[in-house]
């Protein structure tokens, strides 16, 4: 079991995520995206956990989770205060902060 | 290993997918599937307490949390393929392929040592060490999750809340407004067309049709027009096309239940 092989697919999986957030104008979409990216980092953690043969990494991905957790609460939340507002939930429409 | 590149390919295709299809819907879908194999890896290196949480906190939990998000702000959210900034996309494109070589480069040249393995750190089950470490050297930073956690569902409360700045308009006030707009504008005072009339079909999503033939957009729901259900060419050459196409099978039709009439009759 090589632990090269899982950060190979961590890299993939994170890159995907990185390009997904610059090309899509859906903000849902980014947003999921940008999860994509916390989850590859979270299984390179798991990866040196392993590898290291200490459980360091695995309560750091565990922190990452509740991270993520907050963040989608207040990241969707604004998403729909912005939706309320504006009627779309591009990125391009949100291009000033004000109106 | 069997999981892992039974796994893996299936995962990044996902993953493309998600970056690709059109719809809001279908990514959020495709990412549960890439949890849920993420979450089978975390099994398969030991980590059965990760394994849980993976499912229950991201699939269970956000994963849904996208899902009801993505109903409320409407189906018809779908992306624009519309380039605010030229060249953004290529630009985007070959910058993460730049980006992924060299991460997987990096990877690749690294020397690992041979792999511990989470045998003897997991000797009194996975929780229970993982529970030793978190009450003990991370309890602060345990702490303070529990303070951030709060503060995420305050600030939702506070951003998903919203006052009613205007009076809700009770039902005299929306009959004095329909008045007003037949008298101002003329505006017809009773309620929509239904769909269907005079037309062929009288499916919800097929428009009625006006004294001169065209037809009505006011018939049919705004929802569905949205959702691309209805034909968007609703000028009147389109419906006559429809009309006489419609017209074609229905006199062949007629022709031969009239010979199977015939028959009978014979």
């Amino acid at each position: 079991m090589n632990t090269d092989h899982y950060l190979t697919l961590s890299a993939l999986l994170f890159t995907i995520g990185a390009v997904g957030v610059l090309v899509r104008r859906n903000a849902i979409v980014v947003f999921m995206c940008v999860e994509l990216m916390l989850n590859a980092s979270n299984l390179a953690l798991v990866s040196f956990s392993r590898a290291h043969g200490q459980l360091d990494g695995q309560v750091a991905a565990f922190f990452v989770m509740v991270v993520a957790a907050a963040e989608v609460v207040v990241g969707l939340a604004i998403i729909v205060a912005i939706f309320r507002s504006r009627r779309s939930a591009s990125v391009d429409d949100a291009s000033l902060l004000k109106y | 290993m069997i999981a892992f590149w039974a796994l893996a390919p299936l995962m990044v295709l996902a993953a493309v997918g998600m970056v690709l299809v059109r719809k809001a819907v279908h990514s959020a879908l495709l990412l549960a599937f890439v949890m849920v194999c993420l979450a089978v890896l975390y099994a398969a290196q030991q980590a059965p307490f990760l394994f849980a949480v993976q499912i229950i906190v991201y699939t269970g939990a956000i994963l849904m949390l996208f899902l009801f998000v993505l109903m409320l702000v409407g189906v018809d959210a779908s992306d624009s393929v519309v380039e605010t900034i030229p060249g953004q996309r290529l630009a985007a494109t070959v910058l993460g392929l730049l980006f992924g070589l060299v991460l997987v480069l990096g990877v690749a040249q690294a020397t690992m040592s041979a792999s511990v393995g989470l045998g003897a750190a997991n000797r009194d089950g996975n929780v229970d060490a993982l529970a030793t470490l978190l009450f003990g050297p991370y309890v602060l930073a345990f702490e303070v999750t529990s303070a951030l956690l709060i503060t995420a569902a305050l600030g939702a409360m506070v951003l998903a809340h919203s006052e009613r700045l205007t009076p809700k308009p009770t039902q005299r006030d929306l009959a004095a407004q329909r008045i007003r707009d037949y008298a101002d504008h003329g505006k017809h005072l009773g309620p929509m067309p239904t769909p269907g009339v005079y037309a062929r079909h009288n499916a919800v999503d097929t428009p009625a049709l006006l004294p001169d033939g065209s037809p009505s957009s006011l018939s049919v729901s705004r929802s569905l027009q949205a959702r691309g259900t209805i034909p968007a060419d609703l000028s009147p050459a389109a419906v006559d096309r429809t009309a006489t196409a419609l017209d074609s099978t229905d006199s062949h039709q007629r022709s031969a239940a009239k010979h199977t009439d015939r028959g009978s009759g014979r």
